[in-house]
């Protein structure tokens, strides 16, 4: 798999959105494997601006308040594990930060969100392209029922024209830093439904990041994968962690370890403690914490 | 454990009952439909001939054609198809991917679904009302005119007893029908679908656009063509709006008078003489072809559509 080194502004993308789907990790992929502890620590310790900051954040569906009072920041170009047991408000958390919640009836929010300084729940945001600048992962893979290559230029054909090559080209770079190039390259022009779960999930990935999002917001995305899906999809997010800020869901603590920098832990619609993964896991200061990432309850 | 044991024996047999039951209720109604069939072929196939296709009716049965019940069911339906279906995609994707969850809109779906059930002869009167006599608004012999009387486009207002006043009159039958199994299509479309395409960045009328309606088509264009068969069906609403029961022309434009397949059978069979009801029978054979022919399209258009969807 050659590094493809591609002139990630041939494009004339609009000057506001950086857009380099093109990982520069890539190739030189990670072990698969257990580099847990290492790879987050090493991240750590440099210093990072904030993406996503938090005050105050409140949430509701209809009369239920699912969120309290979160006052949390989230580092750019990290990623970052929100934990917790079920119903405990992550998911709705996630769902704010692109107002994917919109189309919930009964939904809202008080509070301070903002992303790169600009606040989401003004009520003059522009939410169609706040979700251009924000792409999301699911729980299950959702590929459209169309072909491969049709799935990854959704997005960008969502907003603006492109020349075929332009389109080949951007497609490919998204398959690349999604390392589901190799398995699709010969039948680009088949069915998505075709996949396996894994690269269903994989295509998804590349379907959010060809639109050249700054943030990525997964909820659960190896929830529906088996093992080894698990494992690639894992290996893919530590790569793709150098272009993007990403926020994860996650109910495995292994996950949660093995692929974040920074760890919240939310319990019944209050963030209970936050801090980098490894000092989150070794060495808590909540008891709730320590009893949840120990597997004691949850 | 708790309960009483229900003998093997005993769920066998009610097993066996049941499924007895159901192939009996199955049988009597291939064999009704089958012996309807069987009666009207052998009835009816001395009369079909190629110029049985292409003549005009007549006073003498042996001479009598169905050229112009035949043209003027494929210009009624096709005047049916341009307007309902449309109508109907537009509607279903109206209320089910931008109303708001509202009085309003439970009312309209209610009226709707209840509107499916009205019997047929009633949109009839509304037609007859609306499009052939316009309200009374102006009198049917000074209407409005539009264009030139030689162009298939020539319009009157009030349409009087037209081609067109009988394909807006099935559309009127039709709506509901298309308007809910366009629905159903829409709802059948997973909702992950449309989340992944807000999600990118898509507007609601692009979700519409390149994930629902692609999604829901097939679907929607079989509900369409069964809805189309039913309007090939129909003869009481337009003989209320006056379909003619003999007409000695083909239409030649929107204005054009007309009968339809149901009418020239209806007028056929009324008739005392055998000979007319031999030839009634070979209409309907006709009409079984036309509906046959409609409904294997409908199948041809979900495989085709379809297939790409699966891998």
């Amino acid at each position: 798999m050659n590094d493809h080194s591609l002139p990630g502004t041939t494009m004339d993308q609009p000057t506001t959105t950086p857009h380099s789907p093109h990982s520069p990790h890539h190739g030189a992929s990670a072990s698969a494997g257990g580099a847990s502890g290492a790879a987050s620590a090493a991240n750590i310790s440099t210093p990072a601006t904030i993406a996503i900051e938090m005050r105050n954040f409140s949430a509701w569906y209809s009369k239920n308040q699912v969120l309290h009072a979160i006052d949390l920041d989230i580092a750019a170009k990290q990623v970052c594990a929100l934990i917790g047991p079920s119903g405990c408000g992550k998911s709705t958390l996630l769902r704010w930060l692109n107002r994917m919640n919109d189309t919930i009836a009964g939904a809202r929010a008080t509070g301070g969100l903002s992303l790169h300084g600009a606040a989401l729940l003004d009520a003059s945001l522009d939410v169609v392209d706040l979700r251009r600048r924000v792409g999301m992962v699911f729980q299950k893979p959702n590929p459209f029922p169309k072909s491969i290559f049709d799935n990854v230029a959704f997005g960008p054909r969502l907003h603006r024209v492109y020349s075929r090559t332009d389109l080949e080209e951007l497609v490919e770079q998204s398959l690349r830093a999604s390392a589901l190039w190799d398995e699709v390259k010969d039948r680009l022009t088949s069915s998505a439904l075709g996949l396996s779960g894994g690269q269903q999930q994989r295509l998804c990935i590349a379907r959010a990041i060809a639109v050249g999002p700054e943030l990525l917001l997964m909820d659960e995305p190896c929830s529906a994968l088996d093992p080894r899906s698990t494992a690639s999809i894992e290996e893919l997010i530590r790569e793709l962690r150098a272009t993007y800020t990403i926020v994860i869901v996650t109910h495995n603590m292994q996950q949660a370890s093995r692929v974040s920098d920074a760890t919240a832990f939310f319990y019944e619609g209050k963030l209970i403690e936050t801090g980098p993964t490894d000092v989150l896991f070794t060495a808590p200061k909540e008891r709730r914490t320590e009893d949840y990432v120990t597997g004691r309850f949850g | 454990m708790l309960g009483k044991p229900i003998s093997q024996s005993k769920k066998m047999r009610l097993n066996r009952m049941l499924m007895i039951g159901c192939l009996a209720a199955t049988t009597i109604a291939v064999l009704v439909l089958s012996a309807l069939l069987v009666s009207i072929a052998i009835e009816g196939t001395s009369s079909l001939s190629w110029s049985f296709l292409t003549s005009f009716a007549s006073r003498k049965p042996s001479q009598a054609g169905i050229l112009a019940p035949l043209m003027g069911s494929v210009w009624v339906c096709t005047i049916c198809a341009v307007v309902a279906i449309p109508v109907g995609i537009s509607t279903a994707i109206y209320l089910e991917e931008f109303a708001r969850r509202s009085r309003v809109k439970r009312l309209i779906q209610l009226n709707i679904s209840n509107l499916s059930g009205v019997p047929s002869i009633v949109y009839g009167i509304l037609a007859l009302v609306a499009f052939v006599r316009f309200f009374g608004i102006r009198p049917s012999d000074e209407p409005w005119t539009f264009g030139n009387s030689q162009s298939i486009w020539y319009l009157q207002i009030p349409f009087g007893p037209s081609v067109i006043a009988g394909g807006l009159t099935l559309a009127l039958v039709v709506l509901p029908i298309m308007i809910i199994s366009s629905q159903e299509a829409l709802r059948a479309v997973p909702p992950s679908l449309r989340q992944a395409a807000l999600a990118l960045g898509s507007t609601q009328w692009q979700v519409v656009w390149r994930v629902t309606l692609p999604a829901a088509l097939p679907t929607m264009m079989t509900g369409a063509i069964l809805s189309m068969s039913r309007a090939i069906g129909e003869a009481a609403p337009l003989l209320v709006i006056g379909g003619f029961l003999l007409v000695f022309q083909t239409p030649a434009n929107l204005m054009s008078d007309f009968t339809v397949l149901p009418l020239q059978i209806f007028n056929w069979s009324g008739r005392p003489q055998a000979d007319f009801h031999k030839i009634a029978a070979a209409a309907i054979l006709v009409q079984l072809v036309v509906l046959l022919a409609f409904n294997s399209i409908a199948i041809i258009i979900r495989q085709k559509l379809q297939r790409p969807l699966q891998s």
